[in-house]
């Protein structure tokens, strides 16, 4: 699934204004706890989050994850922004809370990571 | 008797509740080893374990220094801080079991999650811990 699928999808807005297209991301992991994404993520990864702090993308470009998605309406601020931009992160933001962006995605072939427990 | 000699260290202070430049210095280390072209599926290893180190320094210490030594064969992330020491690490080794604040919980940490990453992505785990400080010393094989 490329970054305009995802735009399309979820009727999502680019906020970062760099859409690094032609990756094409197959996983995805959910989550507002960074760790569990430390734990569990991986490049190959979109992250959906609801956490619009510094954090989201210190701990994606820990992962190489190069793709976030924002829900809920969050709107992050032009610190994050640039920081996701410095870091070559794309941020997404859609107004579908979590749940509903999930089923979005998972409904048109997106998949869970595989990981252990 | 080959002598095993830091090739590189690059040393940062992390203060304690400074959330605006938390990760910054993982950042850097991430960044500084691309440079060095070290394999990138080490360079995701270091950086997940700096920056969970990091991040425990200014969740839950008085602050500190972490270090990233650079062998030949291998890189060594350090945590050294001023305190307040780790009450009971076997709970504190355990995943879930946390003792962050809700402000910090809301930042998205405090899941527990910490010390078990640094565990798992290093070769080598080794931690001490006293009132005075705590100790942190991860391995990663190159």
């Amino acid at each position: 699934m490329k970054v305009t699928d995802f735009i399309n999808i979820l009727n999502a807005e680019c906020v970062t204004k760099f859409i690094c297209d032609g990756k094409d991301y197959a996983y995805a992991f959910a989550s507002d706890l960074m760790s569990d994404v430390l734990a569990l993520a991986d490049s190959s990864t979109v992250l959906i989050t609801g956490l619009n702090n510094p954090q989201a993308i210190r701990t994606a470009e820990m992962m190489d994850i190069s793709l976030i998605i924002m829900v809920r309406g969050k709107t992050p601020s032009k610190e994050i922004i640039e920081l996701a931009i410095e870091s070559d992160i794309t941020i997404l933001t859609t107004h579908h809370i979590m749940f509903e962006a999930c089923g979005l995605l998972y409904k048109n072939g997106l998949r869970a990571l595989a990981y252990e427990v | 008797m080959k002598y095993n000699s830091i090739l590189k260290r690059y040393s940062y202070n992390v203060e304690s509740y400074n959330f605006t430049d938390a990760g910054k210095c993982s950042s850097n280390i991430k960044k500084n080893l691309k440079l060095l072209n070290i394999d990138s599926k080490i360079v995701r290893r270091v950086a997940i374990v700096s920056y969970e180190a990091e991040i425990n320094l200014v969740i839950h210490s008085l602050g500190g220094k972490l270090h990233c030594d650079i062998y030949e064969d291998k890189i060594v992330i350090i945590s050294d801080d001023i305190g307040p020491g780790i009450d009971n690490i076997e709970l504190a080794m355990t995943e879930g079991y946390s003792t962050a604040t809700s402000t910090v919980m809301e930042l998205g940490f405090g899941a527990g999650m910490g010390l078990p990453n640094m565990k798992k992505w290093s070769d080598e785990f080794n931690i001490k811990t006293q009132k005075s400080g705590t100790l942190i010393s991860m391995t990663i094989k190159i």
